[in-house]
């Protein structure tokens, strides 16, 4: 078996390292938020969740399109490994959401359109996983895969901007559902730099893990190889 | 009029054709044998621009595959195992979509022209779920030959038939490789390969390796040839 | 004549064969061949009909369709019916393509593989457009409401159009999985939501009688929806089909 790779290992620590500090950062060193009290805090990770969530699922859309351009594996590895991150991330996101919202706006759940946003987003890419379960052909596997990051992907924005018609056109009155009018404040210097530093922690995060997984799936598809030609021979 | 020189295909990471040489001239018609598995349909279906190469040559008809696989396209006829058709429309329907889609001329007098060479030409207005698989197998040629191709590609095309449907099969076979058609056909049948085939090539883990005249040698030298190549 | 010079005029030669009429032409054959074998057996339309025949019902006694929730929920309940429908009829028009090797047919052929695409789609449009035509008016006696509304009609087309576009892009990839018809709506309904959303708040707009300043918006998501996946699917499809 293969050892990591140095460049990998020194990411693995950096990206501990800086994990600490933005723990730091988010719980002790930004200011409590006036209103709301420490469950703010929760804010900075919850953002830094859903950015990846969302960066992880372009990344899938454009691997998807060099892969259907291209049609080299190892362009499909990094869509599924991402797709995969990006499902864990978004449930985070969603999750420490519901924990926000709880004391905030008094409900784990609203159908706000972000909240509804993330979670369809979330199901696409379930669907995405269990579309590549359903099909043996590795080609046609990722083909496919590739297809679907790329519909799915585009039809994120637009399901977006309808839920948000959806509202301003009926503007609920019972316990607003809006997250500019109840929970909404304003970021001083210090929070600014807890919450940049906690996307950049994140952003740090995606790419380990996703180095992770690449040498996983390699190394899965090694020992397929060599599975094979122990058979053959 | 097919060319195909070091051929490689793989499903993921296995490899399925291994860099295997193949010809055929203008009119032959060749048999290609082989165990299961061997890789026949595979090579068939790159033949038929249904796959793509992974690595090699391949030409048919003068193109390059797969990047002129639309010209090929309109000189190949393709039956498979399976009969490619519409069991809710009638035999005339079937003939009559693919003769559009094709852009075939002067449909309505090709339509008559295939059904009687086929023999299908009573039962032209029946649905095809209702025929009997030779006759499926029959009108599935049919449909091969409707626009004129001067390549015809077979894929086991008498798999699932009995002696009689057989019998009919070979005759219409028979009858288009007198045409000067070119034939590739797919068969684990030696015997069938022998009688109708000019030429008989062995495609075992991935490469032709053995590739006989029928006129050299008899259906039992073929058996034991086939024998001694197919031998893990 | 020198060989290169041939290579040239055969190359022309499929140009020009394989113009914007030769596309249209298979596009047509497809469109044929589909209406033709359902004019036949049935079953696909006979399938849908049934279905939305109960969806309904089982609406009638879920939500005990009253006069006054009935017509808050008409436009839900109509596009609910459609959508679970369309599934059915997705999944049947792409199985006859692959269950006898059709699919292998249809790419053997020297046409765009666009126009495959195509060709199945306006086959599933209008297949959708007959269930919802005779859906339609059923549901208007059954509940005494009015359904025919040209604004209503508009709404029903454009979302239909959005509908078969994803639809058959969609199953035609399903149809090739292992769990084909378990996958179609799994995969569909997330992607169709922006499309149903506006179809049942247009359609309720205009039920209702709202004003057209408060209906547009959900138009113009329709609008969108339909030109953005039906551009998407013209750019895939290949993928999808092609080994």
């Amino acid at each position: 078996m293969e050892r990591t790779p140095k460049a990998l290992k020194v990411l693995t620590w950096l990206t501990s390292a800086v994990f600490i500090v933005a723990l730091y950062l988010v719980l002790i060193w930004a200011p409590q938020e006036a209103i709301m009290g420490d469950v703010q805090r929760v804010f900075y990770f919850h953002v830094a969740a859903g950015w990846v969530g969302a960066l992880a699922f372009l990344v899938t859309a454009i691997v998807g399109g060099i892969y259907l351009a291209r049609g080299e594996q190892r362009w499909d590895r990094i869509a599924v490994a991402s797709v995969e991150i990006g499902v864990v991330f978004t449930f985070i996101n969603i999750v420490t959401g519901s924990i926000w919202a709880r004391p905030i706006w008094n409900t784990w759940w609203t159908w706000d359109p972000r909240l509804v946003t993330a979670t369809i987003m979330l199901l696409i890419y379930i669907a995405y996983i269990m579309l590549r379960q359903g099909i043996e052909d590795p080609d046609r596997r990722a083909r496919f895969g590739a297809v679907y990051g790329i519909v799915g992907f585009i039809s994120v924005p637009i399901t977006f901007a309808s839920i948000r018609i959806f509202r301003t056109i009926h503007p609920v009155v019972v316990g607003s559902s809006d997250p500019t009018a109840l929970g909404a404040f304003d970021m001083n210097a210090e929070m600014r730099v807890a919450f940049f530093f906690s996307l950049f922690t994140f952003t740090l995060i995606y790419i380990t893990l996703l180095w992770y997984r690449l040498r996983l799936q390699q190394q899965k598809e090694k020992i397929e190889e060599r599975k094979l030609t122990a058979l053959s021979s | 009029m097919i060319k195909v020189r070091r051929l490689v295909k793989t499903f993921g990471p296995k490899p399925v054709l291994r860099g295997l040489d193949f010809q055929v001239s203008k009119g032959e018609f060749v048999a290609l044998l082989g165990p299961n598995g061997a890789g026949k349909t595979t090579f068939l279906r790159i033949l038929a621009t249904l796959s793509r190469p992974k690595m090699g040559e391949v030409i048919v008809a003068g193109h390059q595959l797969p990047a002129e696989a639309a010209a090929v396209r309109r000189r190949l006829g393709v039956v498979s195992h399976q009969p490619l058709l519409y069991g809710d429309l009638s035999a005339e329907q079937n003939l009559r979509f693919y003769g559009w889609m094709y852009g075939v001329g002067e449909l309505d007098r090709r339509i008559d022209e295939v059904l009687h060479l086929i023999g299908l030409n009573p039962r032209r207005r029946d649905l095809v779920r209702q025929f009997s698989r030779g006759m499926q197998q029959r009108l599935a040629i049919g449909r091969a030959i409707l626009h004129r191709p001067d390549i015809l590609l077979f894929d086991e095309p008498h798999t699932g038939l009995d002696q009689e449907a057989a019998a009919m099969l070979d005759q219409v076979l028979r009858e288009i490789a007198s045409t000067g058609r070119t034939v590739v056909m797919t068969s684990h049948d030696i015997s069938r390969a022998a009688d109708l085939a000019d030429r008989v090539d062995i495609l075992s883990k991935g490469i032709i390796t053995a590739s006989e005249s029928t006129d050299a040698l008899d259906p039992i030298q073929l058996t034991e040839l086939y024998r001694a190549v197919t031998r893990v | 004549m020198p060989p290169t010079t041939d290579l040239v005029v055969q190359k022309i030669e499929t140009r020009a064969d394989g113009s914007l009429r030769a596309y249209l032409r298979s596009i047509a054959a497809i469109v044929w061949k589909d209406l033709a074998a359902e004019f036949r057996s049935r079953e696909l339309i006979g399938a849908m009909l049934v279905f939305s025949a109960l969806v309904i019902l089982i609406f009638n006694f879920a939500l005990e369709l009253d006069i006054r929730t009935r017509e808050a929920v008409t436009s839900g309940v109509l596009w609910v019916t459609f959508a679970f429908a369309g599934t059915l009829g997705l999944n049947r028009s792409m199985a006859i393509e692959k269950d006898r090797g059709c699919l292998d047919g249809l790419l053997l052929a020297p046409v765009d593989r666009n126009a495959i695409f195509f060709g199945k789609a306006i086959g599933n449009l209008f297949f959708m457009l007959i269930v919802e035509a005779i859906i339609l008016p059923m549901y208007s006696v059954l509940y005494n409401v009015n359904l025919f509304q040209p604004g209503l009609i508009l709404v029903i087309l454009l979302g239909s159009i959005g509908y078969t576009a994803v639809g058959t892009l969609l199953a035609s990839m399903a149809v090739q999985a292992r769990t084909r018809d378990v996958l179609l709506p799994i995969l569909l309904f997330p992607v169709l939501i922006p499309l149903l959303l506006a179809a049942v708040k247009a359609s309720n707009g205009f039920l209702m009688g709202f004003e057209m300043a408060e209906i547009m918006p959900w138009i113009n998501v329709m609008i969108a929806y339909d030109v953005i996946f039906i551009a998407v699917a013209f750019m895939v499809f290949d993928f999808i089909v092609e080994e």
